[in-house]
């Protein structure tokens, strides 16, 4: 029976997919496989969520070079009748669902949000035009390859009848050399996963995010900017950017100071759950996308805020 | 050595208005994506450090031929175009196959770069699927790249971790867009964007079949409801009372 194939380098993003994988299963009459590379510890995590995984472990496959990979995919694909493959769409994934498709003459979308099953046929949504709209897509090939945003589904819990079994492919020689490789200094803040965001953008002045900084503290939440702010100003580092170009945050709260609400913005944050947003234009179109909406002068409402918050 | 840079005609994205939730393309101009511009800048940095001709290709409807002047001023030497009417809107797969069967008619490309994403869809794919076409390795969201004789070594930057990796060209390399800061050209540079040389071919010099049938469907494309509350809040006041009602204070 054909075949979800799933992959991804990410563990946390793989259980991700294992959900993603039952929405399109419990409509279609395709088999999840799980496919992990020489990583024991992701296979045993999920088969341990129920899934029916394939361990390719291959000393030769070197996993920096993404035509490499998509070549142990490609093979895997074949060998286990995948008809569909559901990728990450991290960096990684999004530079492999491309090779991949081309190398299986598949259809591709990457940057998808959301799945759903209509007529027997899988429909994505992703964003387009610079996330000015939301487009309902559908891929007509017969191979697919659909790579899923990040946090777009919750991760599978855990469950019972999973298995592994090993998957043998050929990997094929690279011409790649990694010379180095580190983790990231410097900031660790995950705007993605905080609930509560207070996001500054170019309304603000330098001189009050004493302010902000406090009342995000009050409220247990974290600091977050507008583009500008860190690739102009750098007043913030620019992962704590929001927006087409930065993250997209769903956090319960978020608290928009001083952003006048470009598409290019609030496509990072319209999926918050309550929106707060002060800006001292009452015109700006991030009171209309807003829950509770404030026209007022930061200079003055903020001082305020913080005295009232205690 | 050619250093070849693939560039995306797309509308300008900060002048699309939407109208009853579709975007509203009206008398909306073309221009280079912006990360394109990017990996524009870091060709001509290239260039100018290890020599080279800088080519721009690009495949695109006939508005082409005048958007590209905006990457020719910006520093690239000569345009290979493809043009065609039918091209306004092609999906990645075919974007790629074009792309790659008229590179494939440029001699000792060394290094070919790409944005990481187009500035309308940014779906990422095409750099990509040249790469497989091409048979060339590929090194995706670079935010340096150094040439030394035959070898590139670029640094690659992840959500969560950066590597530096060395191969011999070609190779296929995707900037992001911190990776430079493209030069605004002067006057003079525009001017003689004019009488660079461009080579215009049509899909039927290229060695290629494309199939009509697309093998993406938009089913609607549609500017997202917003269904939000919008209670005007007068002070700080009635804000905390607000977030306290919603339970966010004292959590």
């Amino acid at each position: 029976m054909a075949a979800i194939l799933i992959y991804s380098e990410k563990r946390p993003l793989a259980l991700e997919l294992l959900t993603a994988a039952a929405v399109i299963a419990q409509d279609t009459d395709l088999d999840v496989k799980v496919v992990c590379i020489n990583n024991n510890e992701q296979a045993d995590e999920m088969a341990g969520r129920g899934a029916t995984t394939y361990h390719i472990q291959e000393d030769n496959l070197n996993l920096a070079d993404t035509a490499c990979v998509a070549a142990a995919l490609e093979q895997a694909v074949n060998k286990l009748d995948a008809s569909i493959v559901l990728l990450s769409s991290n960096r990684r994934g999004k530079e492999l669902a491309g090779r991949l498709a081309q190398k299986i003459q598949a259809g591709c979308l990457t940057d998808v949000n959301g799945l759903a099953v209509v007529e027997g046929k899988i429909q994505c949504s992703r964003n387009a035009l610079g996330g000015a709209v939301i487009s309902i897509q559908r891929i007509e090939t017969e191979q697919q390859v659909i790579a899923l945003t990040p946090r777009s589904y919750e991760a599978r819990p855990v469950q019972e009848g999973g298995s592994i079994k090993q998957l043998a492919i050929e990997a094929v020689s690279s011409p790649l050399k990694l010379i180095s490789s580190r983790g990231k200094a410097g900031d660790t803040v995950d705007i993605e996963a905080a609930d509560i965001l207070v996001i500054v953008g170019q309304g603000m002045e330098e001189e009050d995010m004493g302010l902000v900084e406090s009342i995000a503290q009050t409220l247990g939440g974290e600091i977050a900017c507008s583009k500008p702010l860190a690739t102009d100003r750098k007043w913030l580092p620019e992962d704590r950017i929001v927006g087409l170009s930065g993250k997209k945050c769903k956090p319960q709260l978020a608290i928009i100071l001083g952003v006048s609400g470009q598409v290019q913005f609030t496509v990072g944050i319209r999926d918050a759950h309550t929106i707060v947003a002060i800006n001292n234009d009452e015109n700006a179109y991030i009171l209309q996308m807003a829950d509770y909406a404030m026209v007022a002068d930061l200079k003055e409402i903020l001082p305020e805020l913080k005295g009232a918050l205690g | 050595m050619n250093i070849v840079v693939a560039l995306k005609q797309v509308p300008d994205l900060q002048q699309i208005r939407i109208r009853n939730r579709q975007p509203v393309f009206d008398g909306v101009p073309y221009t280079i994506g912006s990360i394109d511009k990017n990996a524009l800048e870091a060709g001509v940095q290239l260039k100018e450090v290890s020599g080279g001709n800088l080519m721009a290709v690009s495949v695109g409807n006939e508005e082409l031929e005048d958007t590209i002047k905006e990457a020719l001023a910006g520093g690239a030497d000569e345009a290979c175009l493809v043009i065609d009417d039918k091209l306004a809107d092609i999906e990645s797969s075919s974007s790629a196959a074009l792309l790659a069967a008229a590179i494939k008619k440029i001699d000792d490309v060394g290094l070919l770069l790409f944005g990481e994403g187009s500035g309308d869809n940014y779906s990422g794919q095409v750099s990509s699927r040249v790469a497989e076409i091409l048979g060339f390795p590929q090194i995706g969201y670079a935010s340096q790249i150094e040439l030394e004789g035959q070898t590139a070594r670029i640094t690659r930057v992840l959500e969560d971790s950066e590597e530096v990796l060395e191969v011999r060209m070609p190779v296929v390399v995707s900037v992001l867009s911190d990776i430079n800061k493209p030069r605004i050209p002067s006057v003079t540079q525009i001017l003689k964007a004019g009488r660079k040389p461009k080579k215009v071919l049509g899909i039927d010099d290229l060695e290629i079949e494309l199939s009509g049938d697309r093998t993406i469907t938009t089913l609607s494309s549609l500017a997202p409801e917003t269904d939000r509350q919008r209670i005007a809040i007068k002070s700080a006041a009635d804000l905390i009372s607000a977030l306290r009602a919603e339970g966010f204070l004292g959590r």
